[in-house]
């Protein structure tokens, strides 16, 4: 179960601009293992779709990566585009946020599924191809009359459910959803959210949840990591990044977001910073409530407070 | 505090009608015959097809009240927090404004009211003018309703950008949306939206684009201002937790109606609908290992030009009873739903074809039988009829044969209305 199926280490992705690069992901560590779902939380702007990309190969050219991104023992940063490709979609998938912008309007859901598999499996017979195609949109509740039908005679909701059904349908051992509910409605989040559940039993895929969406996070992820300006804030179980976070990040995170529960409304002061130049030291210092001057000058490290439950704050032991 | 309402609306319908072409129209007509006996006169429904998007509903907001209009997309709330202010035209209804009715009033016996009614939208960075200064975006309202002096217009300026938080708000003046984050623009319209002094503020999504940690304070803004001037807010939202937070009362809006209305507190503690309570289920909550006994609606919210019969919500609906407006249309979508197991669907194909040659016309639904003995198709189709929604088997009617078609017929709906329970309004057969 402990088994390690991606492995980052100092993991640092740079958008060059004209004024200067775009720190999206800076030096970042992480474990996923084989079965588990992992969330990314944050801010728009954080760095986590960043993360996202970087895992599955589809950041920009000249994009500037360092560090080490280990997959199932391989190196993902020295791969060629043909290599990742090959990766892509057969090892690993993607599940994007807007479906509706992911699929060629001009193509039936039969060409979609047909061109996915026979990049990857070209040995497979067309019979046999369509067959995984049925039986794929078949697990996502929709009947295989409809592979003659084009992406607009399908609800959204339907939609997310073929993209789901593609990216799974050779297996992957790890998937990535990057926002895969946000252009949906409650409903049909919790029957997609539902379904991804239902995935990760029958398949024992890894699951990469990007969201900033503190409930589907506690719903669906087993552990997670919390985003700020392109660093980790804080990485545990679930169970203690919510009931007992440690980084005045995620406390203030979690106290500001509004669910049923909620009583009283609290915002964190301040702006997100620009990642064009983040902050000195720890990068939440000029909005955090706690800062001392070692916050302006020092990074923090990520220290094991607790058994697996990590946090980037010079004054983490306060928080215990 | 009077307790006559700012805002009253009664029986709002907008519909909006889609564009045929007259042969389209001729088309369907024909087609309309060739496929059926009894097609002398074909439905209007067929013939002008009208998206349904707001379909009959009645609210009062009362002066500094906060009434939310709560729903998925889809569900109308938009448009009617839109046609409530005659920026769309209302279909059929009233709309009493400060007690005057304005449904039919012309554009410029309007604009006496316009400052008294105001709009802010989901998403800040397209409402303002990137061309304009902050200061005259919010100054404009002030110029062209109220007075002409500058000075005079940008110190009011100054004061309501103070209050809505623009702070240095001299500085902000002569800033550009550009300049400014999310959480400001959103101010700037709000001020923008305030400086008449109005007492209705359509808000539609006002935090939807807002990151969490500066939602908070956009909604504790709402709420001081509504108590400092008394403004009363139409709140739409999709985010039920929100809605809880600021609401006085909730109106929970399914493809254009209103199905329950009443106190916020009252809704949240006991909802009395299905749909709200399935609304209430699907809310991701962020507490981890908490297990939730739900049961979550098949399927998505179906199209709102032809709108299900009786109940709206029945299709979808888990204590749906047979009194609750099933139809030929159920019957189709029980078909296709046997489709995705492979058995059944070999089965039903040979036994009575394929899914697509059924036409059902509101509470009945036929096919026509070639080559097979229709007698066959018919007793088929009971075979299969019982393991169907126990709520749809039982409000079936008939399954017979009519010369060379296999017909199945659904009993006529209950009628439905408002009613009174505990406090507040449901539209719903179980009560």
């Amino acid at each position: 179960m402990n088994e390690t199926i991606l492995e980052a280490r100092g993991l640092k992705v740079h958008y060059p601009t004209k004024r200067g690069p775009i720190h999206a992901v800076d030096g970042v560590d992480f474990d996923l293992r084989v079965g588990e779902t992992l969330g990314v939380v944050g801010e728009t702007g954080c760095g986590k779709s960043t993360l996202g990309k970087s895992i599955l190969g589809l950041l920009p050219p000249r994009t500037q990566v360092d560090g080490s991104l280990r997959f199932r023992e391989r190196e993902l940063l020295n791969l060629r585009p043909a290599e990742f490709r090959k990766l892509r979609g057969e090892e690993m998938a993607l599940i994007f946020q807007d479906p509706m912008t992911r699929l060629d309007p001009l193509m039936t859901i039969r060409d979609h599924f047909l061109e996915t598999i026979h990049v990857h499996r070209p040995d497979l017979s067309k019979a046999t191809a369509i067959e995984l195609a049925a039986e794929a949109l078949r697990s996502m509740g929709i009947p295989r009359s409809r592979l003659n039908h084009y992406p607009h005679e399908f609800s959204g909701g339907m939609r997310q459910r073929i993209m789901i059904a593609m990216a799974v349908v050779l297996k992957p051992k790890l998937l990535v959803a990057d926002e895969p509910t946000t252009a949906l409605d409650v409903i049909v989040e919790a029957q997609i959210l539902d379904i991804l559940r239902d995935l990760k039993r029958a398949y024992g895929m890894s699951l990469i949840l990007i969201t900033h969406n503190l409930g589907i996070v506690a719903e669906v992820c087993d552990r997670t990591i919390v985003m700020y300006a392109g660093k980790f804030a804080e990485l545990g179980s679930v169970n203690d990044v919510f009931n007992t976070p440690i980084h005045p990040y995620t406390q203030g995170l979690l106290a500001s977001t509004i669910h049923l529960e909620t009583k009283e409304l609290r915002s964190i002061d301040g702006l997100p910073p620009s990642l064009l130049s983040p902050p000195s030291g720890c990068r939440f210092h000029p909005r955090c409530t706690y800062a001392k001057e070692v916050c302006a000058t020092d990074e923090p490290a990520m220290v094991e407070y607790r058994p697996g439950h990590f946090a980037a704050c010079h004054f983490g032991r306060d928080f215990l | 505090m009077t307790d006559a309402p700012i805002l009253e609306v009664a029986d709002l319908k907008v519909h909006f009608p889609i564009k045929t072409s007259a042969i389209q129209a001729m088309g369907q007509k024909v087609l309309h015959r060739l496929q059926g006996s009894r097609a002398a006169v074909l439905d209007d429904r067929l013939l002008h097809p009208r998206v349904h998007a707001v379909d009959g509903v009645s609210f009062q907001v009362g002066p500094a009240e906060i009434l939310g209009l709560v729903g998925e997309s889809g569900c109308g709330k938009t448009t009617t927090g839109r046609s409530v202010l005659r920026l769309l035209e209302p279909t059929d209804g009233k709309i009493v404004f400060e007690g005057e009715d304005i449904t039919h009033r012309k554009e410029d016996a309007l604009r006496p009211f316009r400052r008294r009614m105001q709009i802010v939208f989901q998403d800040p960075h397209a409402a303002l003018n990137p061309g304009m200064t902050i200061g005259q975006a919010i100054m404009d309202a002030l110029l062209l309703h109220e007075t002409h002096d500058l000075a005079k217009a940008k110190d009011a300026t100054l004061r309501v950008m103070d209050e809505v938080g623009l702070t240095p708000a001299e500085d902000l003046f002569s800033k550009y949306p550009v300049d400014l984050s999310g959480g400001q623009k959103q101010r700037a319209v709000l001020a923008r939206a305030i400086i008449l002094r109005p007492s209705l503020l359509v808000a539609d999504e006002p935090v939807a684009m807002l990151d969490m940690s500066i939602r908070a304070r956009i909604l504790e803004l709402l709420l001081q201002l509504r108590n400092r001037y008394g403004i009363a807010y139409l709140f739409i939202t999709h985010d039920l937790a929100t809605a809880k937070f600021v609401c006085d009362r909730i109106a929970i809006m399914y493809l254009g109606r209103i199905v329950e209305m009443g106190p916020t507190e009252a809704i949240f503690r006991d909802p009395k609908h299905p749909y709200t309570r399935a609304l209430l289920a699907a809310i991701p909550i962020p507490q981890p290992g908490l297990v939730r006994e739900r049961t979550l609606p098949h399927g998505e919210v179906p199209d709102a030009i032809f709108p299900p019969a009786g109940c709206r919500f029945h299709p979808r609906c888990p204590v749906a009873l047979p009194t609750c407006g099933w139809e030929g249309h159920d019957f189709v979508e029980y078909l296709d739903q046997r489709r995705l197991h492979p058995k059944q669907a070999a089965a039903d194909e040979a036994a009575i074809g394929e899914a697509e040659g059924w036409r059902s016309d509101l509470f009945e639904v036929r096919r026509r039988v070639h080559g097979q003995d229709p007698a066959a198709v018919a007793s088929y189709v009971r075979s299969i009829l019982p393991q169907a929604t126990e709520a749809m088997v039982k409000a079936v009617v008939s399954v017979e044969v009519v010369e060379d078609e296999v017909v199945v017929r659904f009993r006529n709906p209950d009628p439905l209305l408002p009613k009174n329970v505990e406090g507040r309004l449901v539209e719903c057969l179980l009560y």
